[in-house]
C-alpha cells in the first residue's frame, strides 16, 4: 500500500501531468482557454477572481520555496527554523485564506448566476471538488498544526520526499512518518497533477508572459497560416527518387 | 519607405436605407452559432443614437483605443503592458453582456406541441445563455429608426460632445444609418492589448485576424478595440471578429456584406501605405489633424516611385495594378469625399465613410427650395450647423471644415450633373467651387451613382501557395479550418468545440466564384460539399437548404 501511494502514484501522476499536457496541446489547441465567464456576471468576479488566482500564486510560490529549498540551505545562510516557521506559516496561511475566500465566492457565483451555472461542465465541477479538497486539506495542515502546537517539520519529511521523487530514489519512510493531513493533502495533490492537463487548470501554463517584450503588433503572413501538413493522398507530383549509383572513389 | 497593402472598404451613408441586410447575411455566414448569439460582425446603428454595444462610443468609460503620453508617445488608453497583466484575472473594463443584449430564443415547441385548447398557447421567450424564461429588454436594434427617442437618443455619446442646441433640435433635423464592421486598423489596439498575441495583422492584405489556436480567453482585446468590434465568444471562451470575409477576398470576391448590400453603397480596393509612417502618423498631436495625417501615409500607386519601392516590397504587380483601380483610394485620395470614423481613437482605421448630404437636401426640398441647385446647397450646408457639427464629431474628431468640404462636393457634383442630365450647358464654375476638373466630377459621379460590381469591387486575388497547391483546392480552398477559422467543429470532451481542427473544408470559394459570374446554376458537383446560404448562388434549389420536397405520385413513379 505503501508503495502504491508514495510511489506508484506519484509517477504516474508525474508521467500524465507531464504527456497529458504534451498531448492536449498538440491535440486541443484551440480548447486551450481560461472559458472566462465574466462576459455573464462581473460584480462577484471582480472579487473573487484576483482573490483566488493572486493568492494560489502565492501558494504555489510559497510551495516551491518550502518544498525545493532544503531546511539545510537556509541554515546555511543563516535563517533559523523558528524564524522560517513563522514566516511561511504566516504567509502561508494568508495566501491559502486568500485562495479559499476567492474560490468560495468564484463558486457561490457559479451556482447562482444562472448563465455561469449552465456553462459549467461535468469536468468543472470534478475539478472544483478536487481542487477545494486540495486546498482545504493543506491549509488545515498549516493551521491545525499550529493551533494544536506541536508543527509537524514537513521540511524535514514531505520536502525531503518530493525532492527524492525526481532523483527517482523515492523515500517512502519520510511520507509514512508525516502526519496524516499531510498524508491526505499530498495524495490529493498528485490526482489533482494528474488530472490537471484534462481541465481548464491548463490556462496555468499560459501566463501571457511573452507580452511584457513583443511588440505591441503583430505581423503574420498568410502563408504561414495556410501552411500545413500535406493531406494523405494530396501529396504533389514529385519524380521518384531513382537509387543513386555508388559514387566512386576519385582514383588517381 | 516600406510600402505595405490594405484591404480597405469605403461605405457611402448617404445611400444606406437601414435595411439590416448586411448584417443578417453577415450573421448568417458567420455568427450564426452557440456562444456568438450576440455577435454582430456586422451591425448597423441609427445616428443619433447609441450604437451597439450601447455607448461604445464613450472611451471615458470603456477605455478603448490609444491615447498620447505627456511626452507624446503613443500608448494604450486602458494602461499599459503590466497594468493589463495585473488586471488579467477580472478585467474592469470588460463590457457585460447586459452592455450588449442578452440572446434568447422562443419556445416554438410549445406551439408545435400544444393540444388542442381554449386559449392560443404562447411562445415564451426564453434566454439562451441560462435557459430560464427572460423578459427582452434590449437587442442589437432597440432604438432603430430612433425608437424610443428622445429617452434613449440622448445616451448617444456623440450628441453629448456637441452643442446644446444641437442636441436639443438633432430630432427634428436628421437621422442616418451607420453600418459598421471591424475596421482592420493600420494601428490595430486590439492586437496590441492582446496579452498572447494572438491577433494580427496579415503582411499581405492587412486583414486583421484572431489565431483561435493562441487565444486563451484573455479578454483584453475587448477593452482595447475603441470600436467594440471584438467580440467574446463565451462558449468556446475566445476572442472572434470580422475576418473581412477573408476566405472570399483571397479569391478575389467581395465580403458577405458588401455582395448583399441592398443600396450597393460598399466599394472594396487596395490601398498601398508606408508602414514606417504609421506610428508617427498616429502620434500627431492634435487629434483634429489625425485625418490627415492618416492620409498622408497613404501612398499613390500611379508615383513610379512607390511602384518600385512595392516591387521591392515584393507585392505582386498585380496587387500593384488592382490599387491603381482602386475605388477606395479614389474616394479617399483623388476626390477626397471619403473620411475614417473616429480617427481620434488613434487606431487608423481603413473602412471609411462618405457623410450623408441627405440631411440637407431633405431640409431644403422640405422648405420648398430647389435641393439640386448649388447655391441653396452651399448655404444650406453653411447654414445647418447641427448635421455638420455631429458627423464632424463622428469622422474628424470635430473638426466641421473636412465634412464641410466633402458635402459641398457631393453638392457641387449634384448641381453640375442636373446640368448635363438636363442637356442644359454645363457649368465649370461649379466643378472649380469645390475644387474638381469637370472630368473628374464626371468619373466620381459615375463611381457613386453607377459603378457595376467590378468597379465597386476591385480586389487582386490572394498569391502562393493556393496557386501552386491546385490539387488540395477540394480541401483548401477555405482557410476556415486553419488557425483564425471560426471552427467548424463539434464538442470535444473538454468543453465547447475542444479537440482538433475538422479537415472538412466549408466551401470551395473557386467554385463559388464561377458560379457567381456565370448564368446558369452550376452544379457544387461534389456530394461531400454541403451548399449552404453562404455559397448558394440562389440558382437551382439547393438540396441542403431547403426542406425536400413532398413526394407526389407522379415522382414515385418515375423511381
Ligand atoms: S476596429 Fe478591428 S482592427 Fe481596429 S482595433 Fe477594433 S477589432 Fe482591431
Ligand atoms: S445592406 Fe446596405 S443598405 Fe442595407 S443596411 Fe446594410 S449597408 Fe445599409
Amino acid at each position: 500500500m505503501t508503495t502504491f501511494l508514495w510511489v506508484i502514484v506519484p509517477y504516474v501522476s508525474l508521467a500524465v501531468f507531464v504527456g497529458g499536457h504534451i498531448w492536449r496541446y498538440r491535440y486541443d489547441k484551440f480548447g486551450w482557454t481560461t472559458r472566462s465567464s465574466q462576459l455573464y456576471e462581473s460584480r462577484l468576479l471582480r472579487l473573487g477572481s484576483p482573490l483566488f488566482h493572486f493568492g494560489i500564486l502565492f501558494v504555489v510560490l510559497g510551495h516551491i520555496g518550502g518544498l525545493l529549498i532544503p531546511e539545510s540551505a537556509t541554515d546555511a545562510v543563516g535563517i533559523s527554523e523558528t524564524f522560517y516557521h513563522a514566516v511561511a506559516v504566516s504567509l502561508g496561511a494568508i495566501s491559502g485564506v486568500m485562495t479559499l475566500t476567492g474560490i468560495a465566492i468564484l463558486i457561490y457565483r457559479r451556482r447562482t448566476t444562472g448563465p455561469v451555472f449552465s456553462a459549467t461542465t461535468k469536468n468543472d465541477k470534478f475539478m472544483y471538488v478536487l481542487l477545494v479538497a486540495t486546498l482545504v486539506a493543506g491549509l488545515s495542515n498549516t493551521v491545525l498544526g499550529n493551533l494544536i502546537g506541536h508543527p509537524h517539520d514537513y521540511r524535514l519529511s514531505v520536502a525531503p520526499y518530493f525532492r527524492s521523487i525526481f532523483y527517482f530514489r523515492p523515500a517512502v519512510d519520510l511520507m509514512t512518518q508525516a502526519g496524516i493531513g499531510f498524508q491526505i493533502h499530498v495524495t490529493l495533490a498528485w490526482i489533482l497533477f494528474a488530472v490537471w492537463p484534462f481541465t481548464r487548470l491548463v490556462h496555468f501554463f499560459s501566463a501571457p508572459l511573452g507580452y511584457l517584450t513583443r511588440p505591441y503588433i503583430v505581423y503574420r503572413s498568410r502563408e504561414a497560416a495556410v501552411a500545413r501538413p500535406v493531406r494523405r493522398g494530396w501529396e504533389p507530383v514529385t519524380a521518384p527518387v531513382a537509387p543513386q549509383p555508388r559514387r566512386r572513389r576519385a582514383q588517381r | 519607405m516600406r510600402v505595405m497593402a490594405q484591404m480597405a472598404m469605403v461605405m457611402n451613408l448617404d445611400k444606406c436605407i437601414g435595411c439590416h441586410t448586411c448584417s443578417v447575411t453577415c450573421k448568417q455566414a458567420w455568427t450564426n452559432r452557440t456562444g456568438v448569439e450576440y455577435v454582430w460582425f456586422n451591425n448597423v446603428e441609427t445616428r443619433p443614437g447609441q450604437g451597439y454595444p450601447r455607448t461604445y462610443e464613450d472611451q471615458g468609460r470603456w477605455q478603448g483605443g490609444w491615447r498620447l503620453t505627456r511626452r507624446g508617445r503613443l500608448t494604450l488608453r486602458a494602461g499599459g503592458r503590466l497594468k493589463k497583466l495585473a488586471t488579467i484575472f477580472s478585467n474592469p473594463l470588460l463590457p457585460n453582456i447586459s452592455d450588449y443584449y442578452e440572446p434568447w430564443t422562443y419556445d416554438y415547441e410549445r406551439l408545435l406541441t400544444a393540444p388542442t385548447q381554449r386559449d392560443t398557447p404562447v411562445a415564451r421567450p426564453k434566454s439562451l445563455l441560462s435557459g430560464r424564461d427572460m423578459k427582452v429588454q434590449w437587442s442589437a436594434n432597440w432604438d432603430d429608426d430612433l425608437g424610443g427617442s428622445p429617452e434613449l437618443t440622448v445616451n448617444d455619446p456623440i450628441l453629448k460632445q456637441v452643442s446644446e442646441k444641437v442636441r436639443l433640435e438633432f430630432e427634428k433635423t436628421f437621422m442616418f444609418y451607420l453600418p459598421r464592421i471591424c475596421e482592420h486598423c493600420l494601428n490595430p489596439s486590439c492586437a496590441a492589448s492582446c496579452p498572447s498575441g494572438a491577433i494580427y495583422k496579415r503582411t499581405e492584405d492587412g486583414i486583421v485576424l484572431v489565431d483561435q489556436d493562441r487565444c486563451r480567453g484573455w479578454r483584453m482585446c475587448v477593452t482595447g478595440c475603441p470600436y467594440k468590434k471584438v467580440y467574446f465568444n463565451h462558449r468556446t471562451g475566445k476572442a472572434e471578429k470580422c475576418t473581412f470575409c477573408y476566405p472570399r477576398i483571397e479569391v478575389g470576391i467581395p465580403t458577405v456584406c458588401a455582395e448583399t448590400c441592398v443600396g450597393r453603397l460598399r466599394y472594396i480596393g487596395v490601398v498601398l501605405y508606408d508602414a514606417d509612417r504609421v506610428l508617427d502618423a498616429a502620434s500627431t498631436p492634435d487629434d483634429q489633424d489625425l485625418y490627415m495625417a492618416q492620409r498622408s501615409v497613404f501612398l499613390d500607386p500611379d508615383d513610379p516611385g512607390v511602384r518600385r519601392e512595392a516591387e521591392r516590397a515584393g507585392i505582386p504587380p498585380d496587387w500593384v495594378e488592382a490599387a491603381q483601380r482602386s475605388p477606395v483610394w479614389a474616394l479617399i485620395s483623388k476626390y477626397q469625399v471619403a473620411l475614417p470614423l473616429h480617427p481620434e481613437y488613434r487606431t487608423m482605421p481603413m473602412v471609411w465613410y462618405i457623410p450623408p448630404l441627405s440631411p440637407m437636401v431633405d431640409a431644403l426640398r422640405d422648405s420648398g427650395h430647389d435641393a439640386e441647385d448649388e447655391r441653396a446647397l452651399f448655404g444650406a450646408i453653411d447654414a445647418l450647423r447641427i448635421p455638420v457639427e455631429y458627423l464632424a464629431e463622428l469622422f474628424t474628431a470635430g473638426d466641421p471644415r473636412p465634412v464641410r468640404d466633402v458635402l459641398a462636393r457631393l453638392g457641387g457634383m449634384r448641381a453640375y450633373m442636373r446640368d448635363v442630365n438636363l442637356g442644359a450647358p454645363r457649368r465649370p464654375q461649379i466643378a472649380e467651387a469645390v475644387g474638381l476638373t469637370e472630368d473628374e466630377i464626371e468619373d466620381m459621379y459615375r463611381l457613386l451613382a453607377l459603378a457595376k460590381y467590378d468597379e465597386r469591387y476591385v480586389i487582386p486575388s490572394a498569391h502562393g501557395e493556393m496557386h501552386d497547391r491546385a490539387g488540395e483546392l477540394e480541401e483548401l480552398a477555405c482557410s476556415l479550418d486553419y488557425e483564425s477559422g471560426p471552427g467548424m467543429g463539434g464538442s470535444g470532451p473538454f468543453g465547447e468545440m475542444s479537440g482538433g481542427s475538422q479537415p472538412v473544408a466549408v466551401e470551395n470559394f473557386y467554385a463559388l466564384k464561377q458560379r457567381q459570374t456565370s448564368d446558369v446554376f452550376v452544379d457544387p458537383g461534389n456530394s461531400r460539399r454541403r451548399v449552404n446560404l453562404l455559397n448558394w448562388d440562389g440558382k437551382g434549389a439547393a438540396e441542403d437548404v431547403m426542406p425536400p420536397r413532398a413526394a407526389t405520385d407522379g415522382d414515385r413513379e418515375e423511381l
